[in-house]
């Protein structure tokens, strides 16, 4: 029996921290939600493009943090770039138009991003030793440690930017009513191109983080998939919801790993997120937290 | 098609619905007709009518989507693993009960319609880019389903061998052969295709499309219409994958995964989105494009990397010119390629004397 719950505890430790760790790469994905009604499908590309010019500037023998800032510097640019080349021509247009145009982003990052950068899979070391650490009968690896605090760090952050700055404010104003944000002199266009530098800064570091943990090269692009069904359960526009919904479907992930797989041969870990999340839309497709503002057909 | 037309006519519905706007098209067709049936199968190299067979499945799976995207106005990001579902279907039928392709063909097509009726249920109650999303989860799952359950993938290495179609005795066993199975599939969906768009249920799904709440109110039931959308587009897919399957001779789920949903969303946009020859153009260009960008690279490419290389260089071009033209299409000419030719024949409607 005791064992039974210390594995149950493991589990959930190690579903909540990974949980954590997709919180942090839904964040850039609801932020540009939150402020443009953009569905941005490169979000796992991103977080591959990241990675990879972090390893990239590394390999020049610089310092670790000097990569981390050039990779943020890098990200904000790339985000300014493609509001401006892509997004913004779409504006008015179709939801599917934009859709598509962000899984046309994805196809091109995937493709020339190995091709500039390098193709081969890189390691990316953190200065944080592989020591587990101990919470009662579970262990963490400490980069799922580092993950979750950095997570949680940047839902602290984009929180109070959201409710309290001016910036935020302006930002909300813009994601409920364009037109009247302009009337009310909020330069729309302007932070469009900030929400999309944003979910750049946010990539960067779940960049640096996700290719510590999994080795940097295309596969790594793949961890963008699990972002749906967190901003799904947690609702698109909320960012506490990219929170516990990463939670949610960390906890439901590794359970189904724990629980599921001596049954069905494996892999019920690539399989239970989708299928709540299908669950989801079929019942609260809003999420937990989202606005109830869905077209019903 | 290519007829220059002086000027337009039609005084009625019924004029400019017309499969055969002019009676000049009839005679295109039968030139094309001769063309394709009569002199390319006997003249053209080997290699070469193996590309066009594989051009004359893409159509098929083209047009089921566009149906879908075009017409409807539903997005699916699914379509890859509803091939996947006709094709092994079809492997499961045609290995296990001995059946023949003509019975396995549509039972791949049911069988995917059926799963595409599921996937697209959440169109009923939600729309944009939460059908996007929902989709994606069906592409996802039922991939993972088809590797994981050993009864539908053969076990080992998840793929099904077949063998080859035959028709009374007659075995498609090469390329010059299987060119005439592909050919018939193709001219089949493009005609029932062009019969579906210009039926009323084709007027109905540009009305959804346009305007669902319109739609609506002018008696389109619109549940009725989304899923009959769902399904007579994964048909086309679930034929598209039996077609790979016959063409290659194995089922294997590697050939539709998410990446193959996307080419399938790359050629229809590229193409044209709700137009018949828009999605033969798009077919056309995509399947030729990486080819085109082999061949390139074969020949310049040699230059600058090893051929240990060239396999990796190779597939993320190709993945980075698709993007990329996705992209340029998207905002420069939402209507695709389709859009240009169009351009092309009215410029000529009035040439010489455009004023």
């Amino acid at each position: 029996m005791r064992e039974d719950l210390e594995f149950a505890f493991a589990l959930l430790m190690s579903g909540a921290s990974i949980g954590l760790m997709y919180s942090l790469i839904a964040l850039g994905f609801v932020l540009v939600y939150k402020a443009t009604d953009a569905i941005n499908f490169a979000q796992g590309e991103f977080v591959m493009l990241a990675g990879m010019i972090v390893v990239t500037v590394l390999g020049f023998q610089s310092p670790l943090i000097a990569a981390i800032a050039v990779v943020v510097m890098v990200m904000i640019g790339f985000g300014f770039g493609l509001e401006k080349v892509v997004l913004r021509p779409l504006l008015g247009r179709p939801v599917v138009a934009v859709i598509m145009a962000t899984i046309g982003v994805a196809a091109v990052l995937r493709g020339w991003g190995p091709l500039v950068l390098g193709i081969e899979t890189r390691a990316l070391p953190l200065p944080i030793g592989d020591e587990p650490i101990h919470l009662g009968p579970a262990t963490l690896p400490p980069i799922q440690a580092l993950g979750a605090v950095v997570a949680v760090l940047f839902f602290v952050v984009f929180s109070w930017f959201f409710k309290k700055s001016r910036m935020g404010v302006a930002m909300r104003a813009v994601a409920d009513n364009q037109q009247v944000a302009q009337a009310m002199g909020i330069n729309v266009e302007r932070y469009f191109a900030l929400a999309w530098a944003m979910a750049g800064i946010v990539s960067a570091l779940g960049g640096v983080i996700w290719g510590s943990m999994l080795g940097v090269d295309v596969q790594l692009a793949l961890v963008g998939l699990k972002v749906f069904p967190v901003v799904i359960l947690g609702g698109l526009d909320s960012i506490g919801g990219a929170l516990i919904g990463g939670l949610i479907i960390g906890i439901v992930e590794s359970l189904a790993a724990g629980y599921l797989d001596p049954y069905v041969g494996g892999g019920t870990k690539d399989f239970a997120p989708y299928v709540l999340m299908i669950l989801v839309l079929m019942i609260r497709p809003y999420g937990i937290f989202g606005r109830r503002q869905i077209e019903r057909v | 098609m290519f007829h220059r037309e002086s000027g337009v006519f039609k005084t009625t519905y019924g004029a400019d619905m017309a499969l055969y706007p002019l009676p000049i098209a009839k005679w295109t067709i039968i030139a094309l007709g001769v063309i394709f049936v009569g002199i390319v199968p006997f003249t053209v190299h080997e290699y070469y009518l193996s590309i066009l067979n594989l051009i004359f499945i893409a159509i098929v799976g083209a047009l089921g989507l566009n149906i879908l995207v075009g017409y409807t106005g539903q997005i699916s990001i699914g379509h890859g693993a509803f091939m996947s579902v006709g094709a092994y279907t079809a492997a499961n039928l045609a290995v296990k009960l001995d059946l023949p392709f003509w019975l396995t063909l549509p039972a791949g097509g049911l069988m995917a319609a059926l799963i595409g009726v599921v996937v697209g249920m959440p169109s009923l109650r939600i729309k944009g880019l939460y059908l996007a999303i929902a989709t994606l989860a069906g592409q996802l799952i039922i991939e993972w389903t088809i590797n994981r359950v050993p009864a539908i993938s053969g076990g080992a290495q998840a793929s099904i061998e077949v063998g080859r179609p035959s028709l009374l005795g007659f075995s498609f066993d090469t390329q010059g052969r299987l060119y005439f199975f592909l050919l018939f599939f193709a001219v089949l969906a493009i005609v029932a295709t062009l019969n579906l768009v210009r039926s009323r249920i084709g007027r109905a799904f540009v009305a959804v499309r346009d305007q669902d709440i319109a739609a609506e109110i002018i008696g389109i039931n619109i549940y009725r219409y989304k899923l009959l959308a769902f399904a007579i587009s994964s048909f086309y897919a679930g034929v598209c994958g039996v077609l790979y399957t016959y063409y290659f001779g194995i089922a294997n789920y590697e050939q539709f995964q998410l990446i193959v949903s996307i080419d399938y969303l790359a050629m229809i946009i590229i193409g044209g989105l709700g137009s018949v020859l828009g999605s033969i153009l798009g077919a056309v260009f995509v399947t030729l494009l990486p080819i085109v960008i082999r061949i390139l690279m074969e020949n310049v490419g040699s230059l600058f990397f090893t051929a240990a290389e060239m396999a990796n260089v190779i597939s993320g071009l190709r993945l980075g010119v698709f993007g990329g033209l996705i992209i340029f299409f998207l905002i420069v000419e939402p209507e695709g390629l389709n859009r240009l030719w169009r351009n092309i024949r009215s410029y000529f409607r009035v040439w010489p004397f455009s004023y």
